[in-house]
């Protein structure tokens, strides 16, 4: 096991081992889990075998977070400096970016050649949809970080969902507006995720253009040009979009749409369960106060952080968004998830739930405690929740 | 006879350590050499983080 170890002027050595390390390898198997639906169709010709990635996705992975339960553990501080610089842990995010092109590439193969049943081709691509959402979370961990080689391959690997703006959307619009009435990407009390979707997809869009266009502006180029970081990540995803058309027919349209929305949708999904409800303070000066750990919601589960690179520490990523994965920590008393990613999101798509689930949940935070103007709530909610809350 | 250059200051994000040199402005942001941290937009928000905004910013030491 690969030790880092600090000693101190005073003499004193600070250890740590990161009981992770070998495991963080898994986020190497989630960008191929589609493939398992192809390869076992491949050599036994029953297409049930199609069903097998969904199932992996979303009984497996609640099952997993709760049968391995929660990791609490942190590095001690004075080690982080050299946990960030060991390159094995960047490695990893820069190979699940050639995986997710090869995963997407066979099932686009699979489903252009072979004559797939409607529930196979249906479950396969939304599958590949799901695995490829993965790829803005593969992305979202690479466009963070100020090297060069990693914030192209963040634009490389967003172009396989057709999501190419996201990084500047995400990195300079919801990190500046995040938990405030105005970020179409934090989802609000009474919200669902149904109709956040329809906020968030073009609101995400809408806010990264401004945001580009108005740099590219202040450098004076041209806005319909390579220089534009949205365009250059979109470019890439219409050669890939358009050859497959070229090479395999029609028959790739719907597979593309269908692909393309669901893994937008799991971005939608991230973003609607990450910061449900909350809400910055407004300061005397008019402003937002600055983003604190308990404006976002976490999890601590083992086996879906590994799959995520952590994103569900998602309070300090939020407070220190340029902290690489292996890195971000668990703090005490903070807005907790009752289960990992994978099974929030299944709660998520039954409102209902969600709202029997979450709302008691937010409105005993401690800095809410029971306080709905500290909450970020649906303005078309306000008067059925505090009929009910008030 | 010494010309007077006025000095070139260092402003630092107090959360990430994004560095704001007014002497090399940040021509990925359309900020170019000599541009003045004071001239920035008013809602000028840390390019790395997005959390600090502009009056968050500490100058360095010049020493």
């Amino acid at each position: 096991m690969h030790q880092y170890t600090l000693t101190s002027a005073d003499g004193q050595v600070e250890s740590y081992t990161d009981h992770k390390r070998f495991w963080w390898m898994l986020s190497l198997v989630n960008p191929l889990i589609p493939l398992l639906g192809v390869g076992g169709h491949l050599i036994s010709a029953n297409e049930l075998w199609l069903v097998v990635p969904l199932l992996l996705m979303f009984v497996l992975g609640p099952l997993f977070d709760w049968l391995f339960g929660e990791d609490e553990n942190n590095p001690p501080e004075v080690l982080v400096p050299q946990l960030e610089e060991d390159r094995y842990y960047r490695i990893l995010t820069y190979l699940t970016v050639p995986l997710h092109y090869i995963t997407f590439l066979c099932v686009a193969v699979w489903v252009g050649t072979q004559s797939l049943s409607w529930w196979g081709f249906l479950t396969l691509t939304v599958a590949v949809g799901f695995a490829d959402g993965f790829a803005i979370n593969t992305g979202h961990e690479l466009g963070h970080k100020r090297t060069k080689i990693e914030t192209w391959l963040a634009k490389i690997v967003l172009a396989v969902p057709a999501y190419g703006h996201f990084w500047i959307e995400h990195n300079r619009g919801h990190h500046r507006d995040v938990a405030t009435p105005q970020d179409p990407a934090s989802s609000r009390m009474g919200e669902s995720i149904y109709k956040f979707a329809r906020r968030e997809i073009p609101g995400a869009f809408h806010r990264a253009w401004m945001i580009e266009h108005e740099r590219l502006c202040r450098k004076g180029v041209p806005v319909w040009s390579l220089h534009n970081e949205v365009l250059q990540s979109y470019l890439i995803t219409i050669v890939l979009q358009v050859g497959l058309i070229a090479a395999f027919g029609w028959i790739m349209l719907p597979f593309l749409l269908l692909h393309n929305f669901f893994s937008w949708w799991v971005l939608t999904s991230a973003n609607y369960i990450e910061h449900y409800g909350l809400l910055r303070a407004t300061q005397a000066d008019g402003k937002f106060e600055r983003c604190q750990p308990h404006h976002s919601w976490n999890a601590n589960h083992k086996y879906s952080n590994l799959l995520l690179f952590h994103l569900q520490r998602h309070s300090d990523h939020h407070a220190n968004p340029t902290r690489r994965y292996q890195s971000l920590r668990h703090f005490e008393d903070l807005p907790s998830l009752p289960s990992g990613y994978y099974g929030m999101y299944i709660i998520a798509y039954f409102p209902s739930l969600w709202f029997k689930m979450l709302d008691p949940r937010l409105l005993a935070l401690p800095h809410i405690n029971g306080d709905l103007s500290k909450i970020n709530i649906d303005p078309e909610a306000k008067q059925h929740i505090y009929a009910k809350y008030g | 006879m010494l010309s007077m250059v006025s000095p070139m200051g260092r402003f630092r994000c107090p959360g990430c350590g994004y560095v704001y040199d007014e002497a090399q402005g940040d021509d990925h942001e359309g900020y170019p050499p000599g541009f003045a941290f004071t001239q920035l937009p008013a809602d000028f928000v840390c390019p790395d983080c997005s959390v600090r905004y502009k009056e968050d910013f500490l100058q360095d030491d010049p020493a």
